[in-house]
Order: structure tokens, then C-alpha cells, then sequence
């Protein structure tokens, strides 16, 4: 049922972003002065591989009502490889959160490299206005982090 | 006696609810096991002998919310997240969760200072036992000298097919009938005799009635300790904590805080001494292997206890022979260490 | 098979090829047999049992045995082999300082099916064909068709075969070529999310925290558990909230996946009887279907899904849209 707020729902995202391609991509949409949602808060990471799981997890403790994590180009990893695990770890994580009922929408993996500022900002508006179709998180939330 | 049917117990119920008073039961849950549970419109009693988690939860919850603290600039805030409670009923507590209460008083409440989180959902707890008319094998609480067919709670129940014999047995259980007498009738209790006298026979019966405990006393406190059979029997125990969080008398906790990002919320949780960072401090672990951690759970509760108390630590309600996961029990530490193991 | 067995470790103790034998107690109950460390001949002879009812997997504790001095004596059921053999293709277990002996299986029995089959005054079970006798304490005499009350995973096994053994007692069996593992899993991923939300939080809502799935678990070896480190703000204890829960079971979950055997030891051992192997076979279900199958020691496996990618691998978007409709 929907409910009348006094004000619009505003998603508080979590991005993780690489160090060199995703968050130069971010730094550039920033000089090139292409908007995207101020309610992201990105997290430099040397690179998407280094997102564990339970950092997605703490972000959806802590208040997230997405996560999405950004990183180069497979092929174009600064360590080579890096990508490659991230593709298959967050591929069965997501799997498993969209098993446990957290709706598929939540999370996300973009490939953004540091000469696409646009598709940054992009990607960051389309993920937002996911969520924000979405709704709060409620399947994935711990109220004591939500107390004012 | 007083008795009530099972539809009019549920009556009972929302009369209590409307009062402000909630009423726990044993509920089935989809596994097939009992837990409490909080009664509303359509839930049912279980017919379970045992509860998965004993009854101690509503005295000595999980976790609880200790206290609250924000900060302010320069200035903490320390918050009291003490609630006011109101009345509630537990329903369908067995003699050897009514009995663990009692050991759980001594600790919480007879030793100074008071746990006044403890004491205050004791003051607020009605108990409404029921006897057990067919107990299990696992179970063993004569040897306590706990007596299934007379709980002693605050309220004495009995469950002859589908109709409650309720007896007040203290002021505070005479107050709970008086709430709900329209729903009650006077009623011959020969029924609730022949029933006690019936699971009087298969007490007598059980499997463990027999247990000898006359080796664990306080005298032998220090050749129990040395006795090498620890050694073997605690070998292949894996450490969990499923006998403490299962066991109504286990009453370990640990004081965590949580940074909710907009303060600090302090709580206290169970805790096992099964454990590997039970007590952890700066150097180790105090009982460095799986063995003297084992050793401690059972010395604290069939040697410790009597030395101090005069009184075992345990009430035989065999919750931890039916859920250790490597059958490594009490009732198999008393028979290995015990007067039969010498 | 069982005096085979004790005939055989009491042999090799009295040769001294081994120090110690890990194998089944006997327990109070007639249907409860403890994973246990047998060191004499005498012991053995009074107290080892191997029968339908000796579930326990023991090749955990070999991490901590293989290191002792003197070699050790395992008996490892076709299921048991390849948790051995994971824990050894992680180089946890000295190979050398244990002598394993695989033994034939038809099946563990499932107590807590027969105690809600036959009561809390069971006493006794015994297979006889294909059906199973109980008596209780009450005097009562009950039977019931031995298929229903055999653990999960035993209903669907998936192997009579030992990948790792140095001798063999009884038949030895083949893999099975197809099982019905991942019917559960299946029923699960039809549901709409909403509903999938309802099942776990059933389940999961259950959970006392009491580890003991962790603590089981062969692929759980770690010597400083992240959830035993106060700082990971992951607890090992205190539900306070039904997402303490969740975590705790996502991240075991994902920990293991790729080096679960599929043992079904965590759903054994659950006081509460949550359906834990439904999420471990959620994960063995994903990377076989998108990256090969895979079965966890099922050989000198040095890596597994997670530690290897292909250039091909779909992107995480596109997995878990894939068998959609739309």
C-alpha cells in the first residue's frame, strides 16, 4: 500500500568504485559537470576485486538501500585479473541475496572506464532511479543502524 | 479442580491480551519442533513435550539492549533503554524450566548486586506450568528430585486430552484465574490423579532415572578435576554452543556494543564457555583446549554448584543429550566420571 | 561389516601401523553413536559400532589427529572421502600420518525423523530390509518403511564411491548418475522473491546462533573464524536482530561455496532443523550451471570456480537474468 511521505523517497547507495578506471571515470562526469544523484556514496577500492562480500552486507546494515560496484573493463583490469574473480564472486553473491527473496535490482556490477564520465553519471542516475523504484530496503536492514 | 477447555483457553488468551497482557505458548514451528511463541488469534499450543529453547528467554532474553550512549560534541548521553514492562504469561512451561528459574533467581537475583534487567521481567512473569504425562527418554529430572507431575509454578496446569486443569499455587498465579474465571468451570479431577499416577510409573522407568550422582559433590571437587578420562570423553567435542543456548539453566553472557553509525548501542548476548574466545583476554584464553573448557561447563554445574549452593546446576530436562551434535552430554559425563565410570 | 572393522584396527594397533583409531562410541541410546578416538584394543572390542546410525563425519578432527604423533585410523564413509579429500587438496591434513579405510554405506538413519515418527520415548532402531523397528520406553513396538526415515542426504546421495582410501571394507559403489539434490533448490529459485523472502525468514528467524553448523562443517577449518573476531563486526553469538542472522549464514555460505562438499553434516547437526544445505546447494547449482560442473573433492582439486575465472564468464547482470522469460 502506498504511503503518503512528506517528502520523496531518496536511496542512499553505496558505489564501490576502482581507483583507475571507475573512479577516474567518476572524477571526470565530476569535471565535465554531468549530474548524478548526490545520495551516492562512493568507496575507493585498488580494485573490484577487492569488494568482499561482507562489505556489501555492512553497507545494507548500515542504512544501503543499494550497493553497486564499479570497476574497469574485463581485459582491462590494472592487475589483469582482477575483474575476472569479481565477475564471478559477485555473480553467485547476487544470485544468492536474489535466493534469500533481497530483490535482484539491489546490487549491480558496471564496467565504467576512466574515459567514460558520461556513462558514469549514466549508470549512476539509472541505478538510482532503480532503486528508488524499488523502495527502502527492508529484507536486508537492521533497524538499530536506523534509529535517529 | 479448576478446568478449561482448549477453545476456551484460547478465549482466556484475548481476554489476557485485551488486559495488556501477553500471553507465550509453545507453538509448532514448520520443522516439527516447539518454540514459544507469542499467542494471537489462531495460533495453538503445541502438544510437545520440550521447547527447542527453554524457557529462560523471557527472563534472560538472547540479547538485550543494556543501554544507549550518544555523543554530543564533548558530552556522552548514557540512555536507559530500561522498558516499562507489563504483565505477561507463560504458558506451558515444563517442571524443569519452573525449576531452572529458580537456579537462574540465585544468580541474578539472590547475588548482590541485583540484575535489575533480570529481576524486572521476573517481577512481571506469570508462569502457567503444565505437568509432563509422557516424558521422553532423554529425560531425567528425578534424579534432581524435580518432580514433572507437580511443576510448582505459579500456576500448576495438567493437559487430559483437550482440557486444562488449572490450581493457583501463588498469589500471583491466583490473581492470573481470577482474570480469566468465565472461562473456567469446576471439575472433578480424578482424571488428572489417574494421569499423575500413571506418569508416575514411567518415571520410574525412564532410562535415566537411575543416574548415580553421589561421586559429584563438592569433597571431590579436586579428583574429579584431575581424573584423566576428561581427556577422552572431551575429544571430539566440537566446541559449539548448542548445549549452553539449549540448556535453561546456562547463564553466560558477553557485553558487546554496536556503532550504529549515530551512536553506540550497548547489549549483552549469550555466551558459551564452549567457546574459544569465552573470557578471552589480552594473553589467551584462560582454558587454552577444548578440554578444559569441556571440564568447566560440567565441573561448574555437578561439582561447583553443590560445593556453593548445595544444589546441582542442572535440571534434567535433556534438551543437551538431544541436541549435541556429537552426543557428548551430561548424562554422559555423569555416567563416565561418576561412581559407575570409577 | 563391523567386526570386520574393529578385527582390522585392532590388527593394526597391535602392529603398531597406528596409535589411535577414530571411528563410533556407542552412545546412552541404542540409535546414538559418538564420533570418538579409540587408543585400545579393549575399548574397541566393547564400544566401536558401525551401523545405519553412524552419521558423524570425522575427517575434521583429522586436521588436528594427522598432526599428533604416531599415525591415526580413520573409517570414512563414500561421502566422508570426499571431505578428506577437500581438506587435503587444502593441504589442512598430513596425509602421511593417516591410514584411511573406506567403508561401504546404504544409508544413515535420520533421528529426529524417527523421534517425531515414533516419539520421545524412542529407545531403539533397527533396519530390517526395508523396514525399520522402534521400541520406546512406553513398550510400544513401532515400524515404519526404512526410505522415509533416512537423512536427506542419504535419500539423495549423490556417490557409493571413495575418492581417497587406502583399503576398502564392504562393496564399493559407483557415483550415482542422477539425483534429485537440486529439486529443492529448483522449487525454491520458481518462487517469486516475495515468497523465497517468506521461506528463509521462516527458516532462518529459527536460528539460535549456536554454531554448531559452523563448527561441523569440514570446509569450516579456519584457526581464527571471522566470526570469532571481535573486530570483523560479524559476531559468532548474539541474534539481535533477524539480519545478524541472515549475515551470519550468507557469509558462512559463501565462504564454503566452492569448497563445500555437500556432506549435509550442518543440516544434521542444526538444533533447530533449518534446511542449511539448501543454501550451500544454491551455490554448487549457480557455478555448475555457469561455469562447469564442480564437485568439491572430488579429486586433487587445487582450485575451484571462485578461485578461477574464463574470459567467457557472463557478467553478473546478464547470470542472474539468464533463464529469464523476459
Amino acid at each position: 500500500m502506498p504511503v503518503t511521505e512528506t517528502k520523496a523517497f531518496e536511496p542512499k547507495i553505496v558505489a564501490f568504485c576502482c581507483n583507475w578506471c571507475s573512479y577516474a571515470g567518476a572524477d571526470l562526469a565530476g569535471s565535465n559537470r554531468s549530474e548524478y544523484p548526490s545520495n551516492i556514496k562512493i568507496v575507493r577500492v585498488p580494485c573490484s576485486c577487492r569488494v568482499n562480500p561482507m562489505f556489501i552486507l555492512k553497507a545494507f546494515q548500515r542504512g544501503a538501500d543499494g550497493v553497486i560496484i564499479c570497476g574497469c573493463h574485463p581485459g582491462d583490469c590494472h592487475y589483469s585479473t582482477g575483474n575476472y574473480f569479481t565477475r564471478r564472486r559477485m555473480a553467485l553473491l547476487f544470485s544468492m541475496l536474489n535466493y534469500l527473496g533481497v530483490e535482484k535490482g539491489r546490487t549491480r556490477v558496471e564496467w565504467v572506464s576512466a574515459s567514460e564520465g558520461g556513462r558514469f553519471s549514466e549508470t549512476m542516475n539509472d541505478f538510482a532511479s532503480t532503486i528508488e523504484k524499488l523502495g527502502p530496503n527492508h529484507r536486508l536492514e537492521d533497524l538499530r543502524c536506523k534509529q535517529k | 479442580m479448576l478446568s478449561i477447555t482448549e477453545a476456551k483457553l484460547y478465549e482466556a488468551f484475548a481476554q489476557l491480551k485485551k488486559n495488556g497482557e501477553a500471553v507465550y505458548l509453545p507453538v509448532d514451528n514448520t520443522s516439527g519442533e516447539a518454540d514459544f511463541a507469542e499467542w494471537k488469534e489462531g495460533t495453538a499450543i503445541s502438544k510437545q513435550l520440550k521447547t527447542v529453547r527453554s524457557a529462560k528467554d523471557f527472563f534472560f532474553p538472547q540479547t538485550e539492549n543494556l543501554m544507549k550512549f550518544k555523543v554530543h560534541g564533548k558530552k556522552i548521553n548514557v540512555i536507559d533503554t530500561r522498558e516499562e514492562l507489563s504483565d505477561f504469561v507463560i504458558f506451558g512451561a515444563r517442571a524443569c524450566d519452573v525449576a531452572s528459574f529458580k537456579l537462574l533467581d540465585r544468580a541474578f537475583i539472590e547475588e548482590k548486586p541485583v540484575d535489575t534487567y533480570y529481576e524486572n521481567r521476573r517481577e512481571h512473569g506469570i508462569v502457567v506450568s503444565i505437568a509432563c504425562s509422557k516424558p521422553a527418554a532423554s529425560c531425567f529430572c528425578t534424579v534432581y528430585d524435580i518432580d514433572p507431575t507437580h511443576p510448582n509454578a505459579d500456576v500448576d496446569g495438567y493437559r487430559v486430552d483437550d482440557t486444562f486443569y488449572l490450581e493457583a499455587k501463588t498469589a500471583k498465579g491466583e490473581k492470573l484465574l481470577k482474570q480469566i474465571e468465565p472461562m473456567m468451570s469446576e471439575s472433578d479431577d480424578q482424571c488428572v490423579k489417574d494421569q499423575i499416577a500413571t506418569t508416575e510409573k514411567i518415571l520410574k522407568n525412564l532410562p535415566f532415572a537411575n543416574l548415580d550422582m553421589s561421586r559429584f559433590n563438592g569433597d571431590n571437587m579436586m579428583d574429579i578435576f584431575n581424573d584423566p578420562k576428561w581427556n577422552s570423553i572431551s575429544e571430539t567435542c566440537l566446541g559449539c554452543g548448542a548445549c549452553t543456548f539449549v540448556c535453561p539453566t546456562c547463564q553466560c553472557y558477553d557485553i558487546k556494543e554496536l556503532d550504529t553509525g549515530d551512536g553506540i548501542e550497548r547489549f549483552r548476548c549469550w555466551d558459551s564457555c564452549m567457546y574459544k574466545d569465552f573470557t578471552q583476554m589480552a594473553a589467551a584464553n584462560p582454558r587454552p583446549s577444548q578440554k578444559e573448557r569441556f571440564r568447566q561447563r560440567f565441573m561448574h554445574k555437578l561439582v561447583y554448584y553443590p560445593k556453593n549452593y548445595n544444589v546441582y546446576g542442572c535440571v534434567g530436562c535433556g534438551r543437551c543429550v538431544d541436541k549435541c551434535p556429537t552426543h557428548l552430554h551430561i548424562v554422559n559425563v555423569i555416567k563416565t566420571l561418576g561412581e559407575e565410570g570409577k | 561389516m563391523q567386526t570386520e572393522m574393529i578385527k582390522r584396527a585392532k590388527e593394526l594397533l597391535a602392529d603398531g601401523t597406528v596409535k589411535r583409531v577414530a571411528g563410533w562410541r556407542s552412545g546412552d541410546f541404542q540409535y546414538e553413536l559418538s564420533p570418538s578416538i579409540f587408543t585400545d584394543a579393549e575399548d574397541l572390542e566393547k564400544n566401536f559400532q558401525y551401523s545405519e546410525l553412524a552419521a558423524s563425519n570425522m575427517s575434521k578432527y583429522m586436521i588436528k589427529e594427522s598432526r599428533k604423533e604416531g599415525k591415526v585410523l580413520i573409517f570414512l564413509k563414500p561421502c566422508d572421502t570426499y571431505s578428506f579429500q577437500q581438506l587435503l587438496n587444502e593441504h589442512r591434513i598430513l596425509r602421511e600420518n593417516v591410514m584411511i579405510i573406506g567403508v561401504a554405506c546404504d544409508g544413515n538413519l535420520d533421528i529426529v525423523a524417527a523421534k517425531k515418527r515414533f516419539g520421545e520415548g524412542l529407545l531403539s532402531l533397527k533396519s530390517e530390509g526395508d523396514t525399520i523397528t522402534a521400541t520406546t520406553i512406553y513398550g510400544e513396538e513401532l515400524t515404519a518403511p526404512r526410505q522415509e526415515l533416512l537423512l536427506e542426504r542419504c535419500v539423495n546421495c549423490k556417490s557409493k564411491k571413495h575418492v581417497v582410501f587406502d583399503e576398502l571394507i564392504g562393496e564399493e559403489g559407483v557415483e550415482v548418475e542422477t539425483t534429485h539434490r537440486f529439486d529443492k533448490v529448483d522449487e525454491l529459485d520458481a518462487m517469486s522473491e516475495d515468497q523465497r523472502f517468506g521461506f528463509w525468514q521462516n527458516e532462518l528467524s529459527r536460528c539460535i546462533r549456536c554454531n554448531a553448523c559452523r563448527d561441523i562443517c569440514p570446509a569450516c577449518s579456519c584457526e581464527n573464524c571471522v566470526f570469532d573476531n571481535p573486530e570483523s563486526g560479524f559476531s559468532n553469538k548474539g541474534a539481535a536482530v533477524q539480519m545478524d542472522n541472515d549475515m551470519f549464514h550468507i557469509i558462512r555460505a559463501f565462504h564454503v561455496a566452492g569448497r563445500c562438499t555437500d556432506c549435509g553434516e550442518c543440516s544434521r547437526v542444526c538444533p533447530e532443523h533449518i534446511p542449511l544445505h539448501l543454501l550451500n546447494r544454491k551455490f554448487i547449482k549457480d557455478y555448475d550451471g555457469l561455469y562447469g560442473e564442480f564437485q568439491a573433492g572430488s579429486g586433487e582439486q587445487e582450485t575451484h570456480p571462485l578461485t578461477k575465472f574464463n574470459m567467457e564468464d557472463l557478467n553478473p547482470t546478464e547470470a542472474l537474468n539468464r533463464g529469464d522469460e523476459e
